[in-house]
């Protein structure tokens, strides 16, 4: 079974945004950039299970301009088998990702579909679900814990919702996304690194998998977001009750 | 229906978008969830944020699940909003459990009769889950985490972790497809009026609702929670979160019983959770849950930019920590530097009962 690993490249997640000044987006320009925690946490699933003989092979995916080749890489450092660079220089919602992502599947035929629960960039969280829909795939969302059973075709995946943890039985092929908990994923060590570098990335374009970009959706305005009042130090907790009872008003 | 073809032409004739835009006829489906015979307060949220869509739009909302508490739900709903004018019920054992395959495909057959300019549900798992399913059987984008309507095609949505927020406009065909977040759409406590007429409750056909794509491919095994007498996270008037500082299971005891003290839900930072002196659901964060209290008071919390993005919308942050320097600081309305194994207990013994 192939596994196929679709991998983001986004803004560090330590790093402190800004707002351009003309509101139309947030600073890209010499920002230190990084594969997506979530997406890394999903390639190290597909890299485990295909360690401990579940699996043939682990194909990378990553769309966007150029500058995404680095992410790829550094998945490819990790141990992804091989790759594939969708080359689209602008910008891409979900919708299209997951319509993309189709026409690859249908090439690859992967036996499970790996994503990170969401992008940090623009926390949407809706990659995973559109890919399945599309597929008519199963789902199985926020995953905290995969257990893939080969005799069976399934996969038991523990989900984290609201109420708690939700355990679900999916049929393979499925789409998996991760959630922070899954795993803790692997650093790519030196030598792995310069293997990678004979790794193939095979280059596409949405028009080679005749596949149409279409944009519902418009970007009126970035904004920040409205600045709380500054706070104050209180010296002791008799201070502070008296601030929230009296001054707070909220005990 | 014919009218809504007339409208549909309407709105796409070139001569002018704004006089479409005065023609346009707006009817929102709003996704909800019920538990326990009633509807969840989540759900009346988005009923809140159908209602700021536009006036004169008309609300329907969609149960589904199975057995006795379906139909008490049912009822419940039927006046739980006055903007409510429709409730639809679908029964069936294929929603006895919130599955996605089955609720994308119920949308879609339900869409495909009602027709409707926007469909809505909160911003929790269930939403995130099953609505970006069904927009992509529809062909559509969503737009996913809502926190204001500016008109029914524009919407506020935070990004990076809520340190910018995104203003879209929604271009594309109906239905526009949203969840929202419940804190941002808080709802009226004179809403459950009990003098305007419940609305009518109508049974969704499922006569063709075929089972050959991706319904049957998912089975629900069981839900683990954590039985609690603590209110919800989701709608607590007050939240105490603790983080890893409190080193143990045990010792976020004190954080229950100042919790209890106040009446408070429960919170915590990724990392405590992680440490397993929590389980996942009381995590508070930009992945976790996001809440919007009258006040938050974290004990040993850092302050990590993903932290502040669950709950940077309280009215009143309190922070103790025993490092001045914690980003925590920043934010909170009132910060005491200290050791949170003093200053909790001082609190348990000062803090004035709830009444």
């Amino acid at each position: 079974m192939k596994i196929m690993v679709a991998i983001k490249r986004v803004i560090d997640y330590a790093v402190k945004i800004r707002v351009k000044p003309d509101k139309s987006g947030v600073e890209t320009n010499n920002v230190k950039m990084s594969m997506n925690p979530f997406c890394e946490i999903a390639l190290e699933e597909a890299l485990r299970i295909k360690e401990s003989g579940l699996a043939s092979e682990v194909i990378a995916v990553s769309m966007g301009p150029t500058q995404v080749v680095d992410t790829i890489r550094t998945g490819l450092a990790m141990g992804a088998d091989r790759a594939i660079h969708v080359d689209y220089p602008g910008t891409l919602y979900p919708l299209s990702v997951a319509k993309i992502l189709k026409a690859l599947v249908e090439i690859e035929k992967p036996g499970l579909i790996f994503l990170g629960k969401q992008a940090i960039d623009d926390d949407c969280n809706q990659t995973g679900q559109m890919i399945a829909g599309l597929l008519k795939w199963p789902q199985g969302t926020f995953a905290s814990k995969v257990v893939l059973d080969k005799e069976k075709q399934t996969a038991v995946v523990d989900r984290e919702v609201d109420g708690g943890l939700e355990t679900l039985c999916l049929d393979l092929p499925a789409v998996i996304t991760a959630d922070l908990r899954l795993n803790q994923p692997r650093y790519a060590t030196l030598p792995n690194i310069m293997k990678a570098k004979s790794k193939v990335i095979k280059k596409l374009t949405p028009e080679d998998l005749k596949v149409e970009i279409k944009s519902d959706i418009e970007v009126v305005k970035v904004t920040e977001p409205p600045k709380r009042k500054t706070g104050v130090l209180v010296s002791s907790v008799d201070e502070l009750i008296d601030k929230l009872k009296n001054e707070a008003r909220v005990v | 229906m014919a009218t809504s073809g007339i409208l549909r032409a309407i709105r796409y004739h070139p001569i002018s978008s704004r006089i479409a835009a005065t023609y346009r006829s707006l009817s929102t489906l709003v996704l909800a969830e019920h538990e326990g015979g009633s509807i969840k307060a989540s759900s009346i949220s988005a009923v809140e944020a159908a209602k700021s869509i536009g006036n004169e739009n008309s609300v329907s909302l969609l149960l589904a699940g199975s057995g006795p508490s379906l139909k008490e739900a049912a009822e419940h709903a039927a006046s739980c909003h006055p903007s409510i004018s429709q409730v639809l019920v679908a029964e069936s054992d294929n929603f006895t459990y919130p599955l996605a395959e089955p609720w994308a495909k119920l949308i879609h057959v339900v869409h495909q009769k009602g027709d409707y300019s926007h469909i809505i549900a909160a911003s929790g798992s269930f939403g995130k889950n099953i609505v970006p399913r069904a927009a992509a059987l529809l062909d559509i984008s969503p737009v996913t985490d809502v926190t204001e309507i500016s008109d029914s095609n524009i919407f506020v949505r935070p990004i990076y972790a809520g340190n910018a927020l995104c203003t879209v406009r929604y271009t594309g065909s109906s239905p526009c497809m949203l969840t929202v977040r419940s804190t941002s759409f808080s709802v009226a406590s004179t809403s459950a009026d009990s003098n305007s007429k419940p609305a009518s409750i109508d049974q969704v056909d499922l006569s063709n609702f075929s089972e050959d794509d991706a319904v049957g491919k998912s089975r629900y095994i069981k839900l683990s929670s954590q039985e609690t007498e603590r209110p919800d996270l989701g709608n607590a008037r007050v939240v105490i979160t603790g983080g890893r500082a409190l080193k143990s299971a045990e010792n976020f005891k004190m954080i229950e019983k100042l919790a209890e003290k106040l009446g408070a839900a429960v919170g915590a930072t990724r990392a405590a959770v992680d440490a397993g002196y929590v389980p996942n659901d009381l995590q508070v964060g930009q992945t976790g849950k996001i809440v919007a209290p009258e006040l938050y008071m974290a004990f040993g919390v850092s302050g990590a930019i993903q932290h502040i993005a669950g709950m940077r919308d309280a009215k009143v942050i309190v922070a103790v920590n025993k490092d001045a320097d914690a980003p925590i600081f920043q934010v909170a309305d009132y910060g005491l530097v200290g050791d949170l194994f003093e200053v909790i207990p001082e609190l348990l013994e000062k803090l004035p009962d709830k009444k």
